[in-house]
């Protein structure tokens, strides 16, 4: 099969990006759609011209590295997939593919496909974690957890922190990766001590950052290559406005009680 | 050059104790005067740059990625070993210890193992500390599952996604230390180079991956948490980006490579499907706990789709060469087993090079719930990379690099041969001898950062002055930062024929038929002839387009794949060196009876440790002897 790109290109953050057209080499439908942009770069090079600039690495859907707009829709045709793990096979010969960075205020462009999430870290910097000195720790059994909890924290941490989320959302919203973290914590007993101080930390940094509010229009979702389900923004909202409330009554560090 | 190993003397149980009882602190007042650079962001990275900052020392993080939450160790699947006993099953630190000796065919070095084994309990009570959601039972204590090479339950694991669980923990702790100020990370710059002063580590070489800017980073110690070295197969289940260089300039500064023949490949990866192919998926070993492997018995039976294949001519080859282990074999004698029915013709897929994991007995047995319930994310990775229905029909899976024990030499305090150069996880050689076992690399990553390095980093740093350490405008950063310079515009100017990927295909080709899962003297000479003129070739026709000036992933790979083409040589001189069978090594002029190893304790009991004797020379193989105190070396027997 042969497919026709439109990819766009830009040199750096400054510079104003363009849709360029390219004709692929023939091409197996089992490659992945990153081993098609391997084949699409060397004949580039071949010729003298500049690779497209790609992210990515584990290419297994796991890293959260690659960050693709196929056809208009973040990670591209299939749900529960990241870029990576998307398949030749998904397109039909002769189809013209529109290919884009994820595109966000809070995601600047780097170089033609590729932008700095870096947000993410600083989002994370600000809350996302339970202080536990190393060493400090007391016996893993010793504190019990239900199964049910502790599926459902690991639902949430599933997240790969790819920016799907973001990069759907008409307000660019980062609701769903910073729900999914405040949820895996504020289930678990761990997570109690901080359970307040983190969500007002994140959400802060979340606002600063320039990300968007959710209109809960269910896009992050819709994209999301793990499945983050919306559940956890509405937890996120319970868990922030709890926060704020004590806040205002002077009452700011932790939970009293369980989850 | 002498090694020191500087193993502790007394009992094996007593040696950890004794030797934080001895090695020197630094005091709490002065930690702050020193400063470390950790390099790599993955499980041994993020949590010795967490520990360490929480001790009080200044603390720089160099990773390539955008985030550290990136780092390979993510991929990892199955699970983590910890000598817990929760199971009642009889499991112990000496139990665990022995195993991972064993499963490493005796070649790795037996104090260091057994720390290991002691801290690995550690772990399991860090990490849910951390709020790593482990996998639990219905009462709410933690789950445990069996990994190969092991008769108890001891490995703890969430879902098929352990390693990104642990490395999110790890992360976490180091996003912390972040928001604190008490690590600076330095995101999207690779290392190049690492600076001596007066033969001491005391600095990094950078290259900013976005901007090109190259710049110079001084501190008291540096520390290489880098990974493994498994592309220079080019084809692995690593991440694409996994790479030698910053352990191959340690070598080439003097830090000696230990054991560098040593991979490991791993016996339930997705077959190769064409020559476009640029990475491999692993299927975690755990599916071995469920799944049987077989192969047809008969040859012609092996282009028959496997429903149509009775029972009767079924050979499930693991369960009838070694019965008391059966589909849970260590890796190397699984992956090897599978080699051995597919060079009889008896491998099924198109291309011949797969066998059969089957789930039909476990879903009969248990339901397919229950089997979806434990594996369903790694059926929906098989679904999408082959598009075939594993609850339906058997996976087919066969051999793929996806480790190396081999890294480099480091000492007890895990330092190496460099003083001030330490190396954690993957990235060093220690503790897996000649095969590492399943979920003992998640352990160790771990162990070393979170449990080893905060402590013997002191010893290191109590003997400087506070704030003796070198400025960054030192002629030997000058130096080093000109070498690093003068090879991008040398990469930059050759404007050759072929593209990067072309060098690291054949490179890839060499090493997978000559030092691979079978080796012999004569392809090792081989490749040894090969490798060289595949180099030079690589350094008058390779193009790189594009300039330094900006993101340019084509100058980043050829700077990645000119390093393989320099280690691709040591390994296979290293197994041509190593004239037994042992682990993973298998040479075939070194076969016993039954067709496994034969391993040659008399004459190769020692960790070969090269050491880099400048250009065109001929490298100098130190040996550290390998002596067991605590075991016997005896035959590896998984029958």
């Amino acid at each position: 099969m042969k497919v026709t790109l439109k990819v766009w290109r830009q040199r750096n953050a400054s510079s104003p990006g363009e849709f360029r057209t390219y004709q692929t080499p023939d091409l197996n439908p089992n490659m992945s759609f990153l081993e098609m942009l391997d084949v699409v770069n060397d004949s580039l090079t071949a010729r003298g011209e500049e690779p497209i600039a790609f992210a990515h690495d584990c290419r297994e859907g796991i890293c959260g590295t690659c960050s693709l707009v196929i056809n208009g829709k973040p990670h591209g045709p299939h749900r529960l997939v990241a870029s990576c793990q998307t398949y030749m096979r998904s397109f039909h010969d002769g189809e013209t593919i529109v290919v884009e960075p994820f595109r966000a205020k809070p995601f600047p462009i780097v170089k033609d496909l590729v932008t700095d999430r870096r947000a993410f870290d600083r989002i994370m910097a600000a809350g996302g974690f339970i202080s536990v000195r190393t060493g400090a720790a007391p016996d893993a059994n010793s504190l019990p957890v239900s199964k049910e909890a502790a599926d459902r924290a690991m639902d949430a941490a599933a997240c790969i922190g790819c920016g799907a989320c973001v990069a759907a959302c008409k307000n660019a919203s980062a609701m769903l990766f910073v729900s999914a973290k405040v949820s895996q914590y504020s289930l678990l007993p761990q997570g109690q001590p901080e359970r307040y101080r983190r969500v007002l930390g994140m959400v802060a940094k979340m606002d600063e950052e320039g990300f968007g509010n959710c209109t809960v229009t269910g896009a992050c979702e819709a994209v999301c290559p793990k499945g983050i389900s919306l559940d956890f923004i509405a937890r996120l909202n319970r868990e922030y406005s709890t926060a704020l409330l004590r806040e205002s009554i002077g009452r700011t560090a932790g939970s009293d009680g369980g989850a | 050059m002498k090694l020191e190993s500087k193993v502790p003397s007394g009992a094996l149980e007593q040696k950890w104790t004794k030797h934080l009882g001895d090695i020197k602190l630094v005091n709490p007042a002065n930690k702050r005067k020193y400063e470390i650079i950790v390099v790599g962001g993955g499980l041994a990275g993020s949590s010795a740059a967490a520990s360490l900052a929480e001790l009080g020392y200044k603390v720089k993080c160099v990773i390539y990625h955008d985030s550290a939450r990136r780092a390979h160790s993510v991929a990892a699947q199955g699970g983590i070993n910890a000598a817990k006993n929760y199971q009642n099953d009889g499991d112990s630190v000496h139990r665990l210890f022995y195993d991972t000796i064993k499963g490493g065919d005796y070649r790795a070095r037996e104090a260091n193992v057994y720390r290991l084994a002691q801290v690995s309990v550690k772990i399991i009570d860090q990490c849910v500390a951390q709020g790593v959601p482990f996998a639990r039972e219905y009462g709410g204590l933690l789950a445990n599952r069996s990994f190969g090479g092991a008769q108890v339950s001891r490995t703890f694991y969430a879902r098929g996604q352990t390693g990104q669980q642990l490395l999110l923990g790890a992360y976490s702790a180091l996003m912390k230390t972040v928001g604190a100020g008490a690590v600076q990370m330095l995101p999207h710059e690779e290392m190049m180079d690492v600076v001596l002063v007066n033969g001491h580590a005391k600095g990094v070489i950078c290259r900013n991956l976005n901007t090109g800017k190259v710049t110079r980073h001084n501190a008291d110690a540096v520390v290489l948490a880098t990974g493994g070295y498994g592309n220079v197969f080019n084809l692995s289940t690593y991440g694409r980006l996994s790479n030698t260089t910053a352990i191959w300039r340690a070598y080439k500064r003097g830090a000696c490579f230990a054991n560098p023949c040593f991979t490991q490949i791993h016996p339930t990866c997705i077959p190769v499907s064409g020559d476009y192919q640029s990475k491999l998926t692993l299927m975690s070993e755990s599916l071995r706990n469920d799944g049987r492997i077989w192969v047809p018995k008969k040859k012609e039976d092996s282009r028959k789709s496997p429903g149509d294949i009775a029972e009767e001519d079924r050979d499930y080859y693991l369960e009838r060469m070694y019965p008391s282990y059966g589909n849970l074999a260590p890796r190397d004698i699984s992956s090897r087993a599978a080699k051995k029915v597919c060079d009889e013709g008896r491998g099924v897929g198109d291309s011949g090079l797969g066998v059969y994991l089957d789930f039909s007995d476990a879903i009969r047995r248990l339901g397919e719930n229950a089997v979806r319930e434990r594996y369903g994310n790694l059926f929906d990775i098989y679904k999408e990379i082959t598009n075939e229905d594993a609850y339906r029909s058997p996976m087919r899976i066969f051999p793929a690099v996806h480790y190396t024990m081999g890294g480099l030499w480091v000492d007890y305090n895990l330092m190496s041969s460099i003083p001030g150069l330490f190396v954690l996880g993957e990235a060093n050689f220690s503790d897996h001898g000649a095969n590492r076992l399943g979920a003992s690399a998640l352990m160790q990553g771990l162990a070393d950062g979170y449990f080893v390095i905060p402590f013997t980093i002191g010893d290191y740093l109590a003997q400087l002055k506070p704030g003796s350490r070198p400025a960054s405008d030192a002629p030997e950063f000058a130096e080093a930062e000109q070498q690093v310079l003068g090879r991008i515009q040398k990469l930059l100017s050759i404007r050759g024929k072929q593209p990067v990927s072309h060098f690291h295909k054949r490179l890839g080709k060499i090493l997978w038929d000559h030092c691979g899962m079978a080796r012999n003297a004569r392809g090792l000479e081989k490749a040894l002839q090969e490798i060289p003129a595949l180099r030079e070739e690589f350094w008058s026709n390779v193009n790189v387009p594009g300039d330094s000036a900006d993101l340019n992933q084509s100058l980043e790979n050829a700077h990645r794949v000119a390093d393989f083409l320099e280690l691709g040589e040591l390994m296979c001189r290293d197994a041509l060196d190593r004239d037994e069978s042992c682990g993973c090594h298998f040479r075939e002029e070194h076969i016993d009876a039954e067709g496994e190893c034969d391993r040659n304790d008399e004459h190769y009991a020692y960790v070969a440790a090269w050491e880099y004797a400048g250009e065109g020379k001929k490298p100098v193989l130190n040996k550290e002897p390998l002596v067991y105190e605590a075991v016997k070396m005896v035959k590896r027997n998984y029958k």
